[in-house]
């Protein structure tokens, strides 16, 4: 981790909670509830989890581009300001000039009749941050870097392979220089020689550009070849909260022992033997349990954790954990 | 914007070379490309003006001559050229099918589109009123329409009055099938990175919404301008045209009135009729080619057709061999 002690942090967001109306029956989708982590600049933080924990749906919340049935909540700093109390129109100039978004599925992130050159221009010509001709160049730039020859800016997405667009994407979202970059499963549907290149990548852009950068996944080898703080997820809330190693070394939560034992290891004494797996499946948003979300599938649960949903604890240093078994201060977020 | 313009030159060409092996769309393109240079050249095309009355050798007025004794079409009961009526129809005909189909294409496309993206109440309003719309018959409501504006006297010449009432009664069906697209192709992803990035919803609608239902729109223009043609002749024929200009429906309207029909005048009635035939069949030719070859999802996959085999030289051949 940063020396957080004397940097403050870019993103802020305390007790962050999103819910879903549902339109058919007014049912209420709680698919965040009480997030909190700090993200400071240059640094690299992840996002893990099953799926449907809330990974996408936090970063959602932060850029705003929820769909108009979802209700927000909680407080949202970027440097200063809270981005829930923005107008519509104030957020469109945060969006990517401040906070871009790698998509999930660059092939369909791109506009499919628009020129892939002419799409990374749209996103710094609609901030006028410079003219036509200097955009051209910047597009230009942007693309080398990433390494795709600027030529092929003037062909369409499809003429792109999938590695390709997930690497236009990238460096679209780099094209009005943001400070924070969000990346949803930036390696999902791509193959393992092109995942390395896009994590290459992000790892270039990081040293390069030195800006901080949350990565949705659940893939924990990227996590720990990334990132260097990891908020685990589970059931729309934060589970454990801390410094890389020492949640891959001394997990505190037992979902996060159970996710860490479920992920294959080739240092393995016994490679044929199975891996472990968490029996159940994660609760559904409309229908939580009145405690700890992870209860129903917890291997040391005790009676309490029916009934009582259990406080972020701060168990070591920057560590946070919220489990009732797990001893500590109260976090002060 | 020279870049844009051989980038269109292109895509035109492009667009060529399928159309040109097209039957059915160069069938449709003659039929309406005939009727409009009809229309332009009119005068040059005729030798005496719809409204002269032809006279034989002793001074009557010729009327219901046969086309062996008169001209190319005979004439009417007062005497008039049938051809030359016809040629100057068009004029009225297709100024009035395409002026009030623009209109219910660019209504129809821009209700379609506030309905679908912006959704919610607006939706609904602008989606009930197409229900109500559609529920009415067309003609009927035209009819009375057309006939109370005439009565308020408002000093509007009858052809704008039936333009306009075609134009904002007919975009009914243009707004669902705009609307129903712009449906799909909000939830599209690059919707949302364009959102993202920061555009708001003019530059959305402009930049990524419009160049996906624009084919659409072009498809269902031409498709749209042969049904305001039918309507326009529909209303004349009931007698809601221009007299002093006469389209091709109100020499329908002329000739049913005036015993045309009774009296075997068969060029005086079927030349017209023919002629809006021509036109809207062309249309629909035209339309269903438009679409079919600019909506993707009809056409083949990109990666179907002929796969180009590229000729190996001999030294090239040789020199894989020589590999192998």
């Amino acid at each position: 981790m940063h020396n957080t002690s004397v940097k403050s942090p870019l993103l802020r967001v305390r007790h962050l909670s999103t819910e879903f109306v549902m339109p058919v029956d007014q049912r209420v989708a709680r698919a965040l509830e009480d997030v909190s982590f700090d993200v400071y600049p240059g640094q690299t933080i992840g996002l893990v989890g099953e799926s449907g924990c809330g990974k996408t749906t936090t970063l959602m919340s932060v850029m705003r581009l929820l769909p108009a049935n979802a209700r927000l909540s909680g407080q949202v700093f970027f440097k200063d300001t809270d981005l829930l109390t923005l107008n519509e129109k104030s957020m469109r100039s945060y969006r990517w000039k401040e906070l871009a978004i790698v998509f999930q599925g660059a092939m369909n992130a791109l506009n499919p009749v628009m020129r892939v050159g002419e799409q990374i221009r749209e996103a710094i010509t609609l901030h006028k941050l410079m003219d036509r001709e200097q955009a051209e160049t910047r597009v230009g730039e942007l693309l080398e870097m990433v390494g795709i020859p600027k030529e092929r800016g003037a062909q369409y997405p499809f003429q792109y392979s999938g590695g390709m667009r997930q690497r236009a994407m990238i460096a679209m979202a780099l094209a009005c220089s943001p400070s924070l970059l969000f990346a949803d499963e930036p390696t999902t549907a791509l193959d393992v020689m092109v995942q390395a290149q896009v994590l290459e990548l992000l790892k270039k852009i990081q040293q390069d550009f030195g800006l901080a950068i949350v990565i949705v996944t659940h893939d924990l080898g990227v996590v720990a070849e990334l990132c260097d703080t990891v908020v685990v997820m589970y059931g729309g809330k934060v589970a454990e909260y801390g410094p890389v190693d020492m949640i891959y070394n001394a997990p505190q939560h037992p979902y996060t022992q159970r996710l860490l034992e479920s992920f294959p290891d080739l240092a393995r004494s016994d490679p044929s033997e199975a891996l472990a797996s968490i029996p159940g499946t994660p609760p559904r948003l409309t229908e939580l349990p009145p405690g700890c979300r992870f209860e129903p599938r917890c291997y040391v649960r005790l009676e309490k954790c029916k009934f009582e949903a259990p406080p972020l604890l701060e168990v070591n240093d920057n560590h946070f954990a919220a489990c009732h078994l797990c001893k500590g201060a109260e976090a002060r977020f | 914007m020279q870049e844009s313009w051989l980038l269109f030159k292109r895509n035109l060409a492009d667009f060529w070379k399928t159309f040109r092996h097209n039957r059915m769309g160069l069938m449709g393109a003659f039929l309406v490309l005939t009727a409009i240079l009809l229309a332009i050249f009119a005068p040059l095309v005729t030798t005496t003006s719809p409204n002269e009355i032809i006279r034989d050798a002793n001074g009557r007025g010729l009327t219901f001559a046969p086309p062996f004794v008169h001209g190319p079409l005979g004439t009417d009961d007062a005497g008039h050229d049938v051809w030359a009526q016809l040629a100057f129809g068009a004029r009225i005909s297709l100024t009035v099918g395409f002026l009030a189909g623009f209109i219910a294409m660019f209504v129809g496309s821009l209700l379609g589109i506030l309905a679908g993206y912006f959704g919610g109440w607006l939706d609904n309003l602008i989606m009930r009123i197409t229900d109500v719309l559609l529920v009415i018959p067309d003609l009927p409501l035209m009819l009375v329409l057309v006939a109370a504006i005439r009565q308020l006297n408002l000093q509007i010449s009858p052809l704008t009055v039936l333009i306009l009432v075609i134009g904002l009664l007919y975009w009914t069906s243009t707004a669902r099938l705009v609307r129903s697209q712009v449906l799909t192709i909000k939830e599209r992803q690059f919707v949302a990175r364009a959102r993202a990035i920061g555009a708001g919803h003019i530059h959305i609608i402009r930049n990524h919404i419009l160049p996906q239902i624009m084919p659409l729109i072009v498809a269902n223009t031409v498709l749209i301008l042969s049904t305001a043609i039918l309507i326009e002749s529909g209303l004349a024929f009931l007698g809601l045209g221009d007299p002093t200009q006469p389209s091709w429906g109100t020499m329908l309207n002329f000739a049913f009135d005036r015993n045309a029909i009774s009296n075997n005048a068969w060029w005086f009635y079927l030349p017209p009729g023919l002629a809006i035939v021509w036109v809207s069949l062309g249309c629909v030719l035209l339309g269903n080619v438009l679409e079919e070859m600019l909506n993707p999802r009809l056409t083949g996959h990109h990666l179907e057709g002929e796969a180009r085999v590229v000729k190996i030289t001999g030294e090239e051949a040789a020199h894989a061999q020589h590999l192998g």
